[in-house]
């Protein structure tokens, strides 16, 4: 298919899509479509989309919420914590061990990730409110998780409608027992997606981790010159371990994980580094600037997806440093390049010109391109669940083909696009799922990595590529058509 | 490095001496107790599994660690897709809604529809009035459902938005555009702070049977049965009662089948399959018998059922041998027809089955959690086993369940004897303290008992809901004589996996590891 036959065939889906909202939400939705190009005219964004704004009600958005981006994402995965969903019971249950930011701990004694906590609202504390029911909560956590290095509020949508005062009631016992307690606004109804609750998750990491002085266990860490920090890399399948071991092979110190397998030592001494290296620009360009306002630390993005994109990165990094660390940084590029050749020689005729749709959150529809182009696969549409415009300005340099850009696209959009420009793999997330695999679509899910990975680094590339495999041929999905079907039929 | 010839994912990536050292160099930047004193770990962790820790960690009031329940709309969410082309919408914010749909979904391996209204801050103050009048457009405009089921988040209770108005005013604004008058919308109020996730599915149901029996009322009966099935998560299960509805030639409507919806064979996907239909609803008023098949999900319910609408029946639980013939006599009591050849046989073999197997669960101590109905029939089966359910533990019980399980487990003397526990209102790890102190053989339990399973070594039968990480449980049926054969063969073979697990050390133990039982 040449290029003009794709945009076209694209630009027309679009608007066959549009057709079908009434009015009002047609003109909305128009808006959040687009299709982009490497050389795409729009200024600020890409494929001239918009972006942040309010879902439209009653379609059925991939969105969440303000508590899902700070417990679920930010805070959830700090490991030497407690994070109490603080409110009804339904959130935490719902997003209880959902993410897989993996961790190294004795859950229940000194690491808390997977496990559920949460204040459980009743009728009763909603009327009479529930600042008394929290203070005992944190109360009950210090006595059976004596090695919990604090705890944080997550709270839920009736806490700020009700009047609940959890900033004074975690100051307060703070202040009586020298604990590190963290109250963050958070509740659901905040914002327009996860992306507010990250940036209220990253303020108060700044104002009860940076400036709230937290006592931490054991010494202090003598600085480096070679200190880094990973930030906003949350670990899901180990992603921040086959990232790490690449940065310590360069000859760099990785003295902190933001927030997979983290803990609050390493975020507090991570205001020492010598340079952060920001993964999930979304989640956590916030810290990262204050950092480097507060405290002089630079920031740079990377990109730990395929090897294109991580060489790139691994060079970007290095030039930060001496030219011991560029040499080490070049002895790894070459030390891994030929299991790349062999990796990439083994599936690329297996893959190649395999068309992907792509939806997801983060960074992910934009990093992972370079990824499924390593492999000879060609990304045709893309979009965030809650990105801002810097986000898909950061897309434009990313893509290498007209591209479908759909940001906070809905199920029945995303069904008309890929019905109509059949690709050979949607990479989305579980609650699409099984809609496309129904229709005998190899899907892979690109939150979880379908229970899979790590992806990031040279490892991480060579399990993307075997998953890949795996999906777009796999011998099930020529199973759908059975042998008393006619021709035409599924 | 990966070897391309045998690429490992994290399972093995991580086991490579290269990544042990990376994980052990963290440990000096890391703040943990277990990277500053692993031995310190090691003391509280050893602290954790006595009774000191048992009595504090019972003694909670506040907190809930673990819990084994969910909130109200997930059930409103279940009880739409049991209706025919009906779309469950969720007025309040849509985090909520992706978190519903993300439950379902990875427990059944299926896509779960449900939209929301999205709403955020201007709504909580303003009121969601508008996020519905647009919401129902934008979904019957999109989805072209034949109803949609409206249930709410707190936040929508928490400002006391009221749906019926919101309803009306929608349908008026719309003036017929996408909504016609007589477009069904139903709905419940499901605030998240009470109740659980039952008392969202009877809402719910309370809510689409009355609104939709609405003047439906007529002299005459239909003739039919309906039955309810309660917040159902095997699949088999429905399948199971309807072949024993079936079996009598009784005409029934299964009020809320979401059987189909989450069962759907590969090849074209459309958004809806199988569910009530509406015209069936509409009339279920009028039926001569109305059956639950779980009483604690479905109070209010059989409450307007039994008071208002005086319909016979009322509540039988189909799990287990005598669960199983309570729901046959009442359908032959119902029908006025003798119990079916088939039934008969069917029993016959269950009973076979349960008298070749019995050694083996006989006096095996079973740790059990769930929602009360379950627990019920499952508590039941297991004494009819005679087994020993050492731990009953419901997080969510409505009243008077506490007082049917103590009866229930009164009515075998080994039982009795042998020192069972019910334990109300109770969380996970509160049973990870009753596991410890009072170990029993197995556990029967949702994924959540996964780390539990971890912690105590004791073994997991999954039976329940969610489960998460085992495949097609839910495809099976728990009901009825062939689903009670089910549950028989599950942890009677888990016993025996388990003996053999027990014995297979090589000169040690292997005598008793043996190739026929």
């Amino acid at each position: 298919m040449g290029p003009e036959s794709l945009e076209a065939k694209q630009k027309a889906a679009i608007e066959e899509v549009l057709k079908a909202y009434p009015e009002k939400a047609a003109k909305n939705r128009a808006k959040h479509l687009g299709v982009g190009g490497p050389e795409d005219e729009s200024q600020k964004t890409c494929g001239n989309v918009r972006s942040n704004k309010k879902t439209v009600p009653g379609v059925m958005s991939q969105r969440g919420c303000a508590y899902a981006g700070s417990k679920g994402v930010v805070w959830g995965p700090v490991k030497d914590m407690v994070h109490i969903s603080h409110g009804p019971v339904g959130c935490g249950q719902y997003s209880r061990a959902g993410r897989r930011n993996y961790y190294i701990g004795t859950t229940g004694v000194d690491t808390f990730v997977t496990m559920n906590f949460t204040s459980d609202y009743q009728e009763k504390d909603i009327v009479f409110g529930g600042d008394k029911k929290l203070d005992k909560c944190l109360h009950e956590i210090d006595e059976l998780f004596p090695l919990n290095n604090g705890i944080t509020v997550q709270s839920e949508c009736p806490i700020g409608l009700i009047g609940d005062d959890i900033n004074a009631t975690s100051k307060m016992y703070a202040k009586k027992t020298g604990q590190t307690i963290v109250p963050v606004n958070c509740e659901g109804f905040r914002g327009v997606s996860q992306s507010l609750g990250h940036h209220l998750a990253n303020d108060t990491i700044r104002d009860y981790v940076f400036d709230g002085n937290p006592t931490i266990l054991g010494e202090p860490i003598e600085v480096t010159e070679y200190d880094v920090a990973i930030i906003g890399d949350y670990n899901i399948g180990g992603d921040a371990w086959s990232s790490r071991i690449l940065l310590e092979e360069m000859g760099l110190r990785v003295v902190a994980q933001w927030s997979g397998d983290a803990t609050i030592k390493e975020m507090v001494q991570t205001t020492k580094a010598k340079l952060n290296l920001l993964h999930c620009y979304r989640s956590m360009n916030y810290i990262s600037r204050h950092m480097e306002k507060e405290y002089g630390i630079p920031w740079i993005e990377y990109n730990f997806f395929g090897p294109t994109q991580t060489v790139k990165s691994l060079r970007k990094i290095a030039a930060f440093f001496d030219e011991s660390i560029q040499a080490k940084c070049e002895e790894v590029i070459a030390k891994y390049q030929p299991m790349v050749d062999a990796v990439q020689a083994k599936f690329r005729p297996r893959l190649e010109g395999k068309q992907v749709m792509l939806f997801v959150g983060g960074l992910r529809p934009r990093h992972v391109i370079g990824a499924y182009e390593d492999l000879g696969m060609e990304v045709i549409g893309t979009g965030y669940e809650f990105a801002h415009d810097d986000d898909y300005k950061r897309t434009k340099d990313e893509i290498f083909r007209s591209t479908v850009i759909y940001d906070d696209v809905n199920e029945y959009e995303l069904e008309a696009f890929v019905k109509k420009l059949q690709p050979d793999l949607v990479a989305s997330g579980i609650k699409e799922k099984y809609v496309f695999q129904k229709m005998g679509l190899p899907y892979r899910q690109m939150h979880s990595w379908d229970y899979s990975g790590p992806y990031h680094g040279y490892d991480g590339f060579a399990i993307f590529a075997a998953d890949m495999d795996l999906a777009i041929n796999s011998p099930v999905w020529g199973h759908s058509k059975a042998p008393w079907d006619k021709e035409g039929e599924a | 490095m990966q070897d391309v010839n045998n690429i490992v994912n994290g399972k093995d990536l991580f086991r490579k001496p290269e990544y042990k050292a990376v994980l052990e160099n963290k440990k000096q930047f890391e703040g943990g107790m277990g990277a500053i004193n692993p031995a310190k770990t090691e003391e509280i962790a050893e602290w954790t599994k006595g009774w000191d820790y048992r009595e504090k960690n019972l003694a909670r009031e506040a907190i809930t660690i673990n819990p084994a329940k969910a909130c109200q709309p997930l059930g409103a969410v279940m009880v739409a897709l049991g209706f025919e082309n009906t779309m469950p919408y969720v007025h309040g914010s849509h985090g909520c809604v992706a978190y519903f749909r993300s439950y379902f979904t990875r427990h059944f391996k299926e896509p779960t529809p449900c939209v929301s209204d999205s709403m955020t801050e201007d709504a909580a103050v303003f009121g969601g009035l508008t996020n519905m009048k647009d919401g129902l457009k934008n979904c019957a405009a999109l989805y072209k459902p034949e109803m949609i089921a409206v249930s709410t988040t707190c936040m929508a209770e928490v400002i006391g938005d009221d749906l019926y108005a919101f309803a009306i005013a929608a349908k008026e604004e719309d003036a017929g555009e996408f909504l016609a008058a007589d477009f069904p919308i139903t709905y419940a109020h499901t605030p998240s702070f009470t109740g659980s996730h039952i008392t969202g599915y009877d809402n719910m149901m309370h809510g689409i049977m009355s609104q939709l029996t609405e003047g439906n009322k007529k002299e005459e009966k239909n003739g039919k049965i309906n039955i309810i099935p309660g917040f159902e998560t095997y699949i088999g299960s429905m399948r199971s009662v309807k072949a024993i509805v079936e079996s009598f030639g009784a005409e029934y409507t299964m009020l809320g089948d979401h059987s189909d919806q989450w069962d759907m064979p590969a090849g074209d996907y459309s958004m809806f399959a199988g569910g009530t239909p509406i015209a069936d609803a509409k009339d279920c008023i009028n039926a001569d018998a109305t059956i639950t098949l779980q009483k604690y999900s479905t109070v209010k319910t059989m409450k307007m059922v039994n008071k208002k609408w005086k319909h016979a029946g009322g509540f039988s639980n189909p799990i287990g041998l005598k669960g199983t013939d309570e729901f046959v006599m009442k359908l032959a009591e119902l029908t006025g027809k003798d119990v079916p050849q088939k039934l008969k046989t069917e029993r016959g073999r269950l009973v076979d089955a349960m008298q070749d197997s019995y050694p083996y669960m006989h006096g095996k101590k079973f740790a059990i959690w769930g929602d009360p109905d379950f627990l019920i029939g499952m508590v039941s089966f297991l004494l009819e086993m005679g087994a020993e359910p050492t731990h009953v533990l419901c997080n969510n019980p409505a009243r008077g369940w506490e007082d049917e399980m103590r009866a229930l487990l009164d009515t075998s003397p080994a039982a009795a004897a042998a020192d069972c526990h019910v334990w109300a209102g109770k969380d996970l790890w509160h049973m990870r303290s009753l596991l410890f102190t009072e170990p029993v053989d197995f556990m029967i339990g949702n994924s959540y008992g996964k780390e539990l399973m971890r912690d105590t070594d004791v073994p997991l039968i999954y039976i329940g809901f969610p489960i998460f990480d085992r495949h097609h449980l839910h495809r099976y049926s728990i009901s009825g004589y062939d689903g009670a054969l089910n549950l028989l063969t599950w942890i009677t073979n888990k016993v025996l996996d388990q003996l053999d697990e027990d014995t297979k050390g090589i000169a040690s133990t292997d005598y008793f590891f043996d190739l026929i039982r």
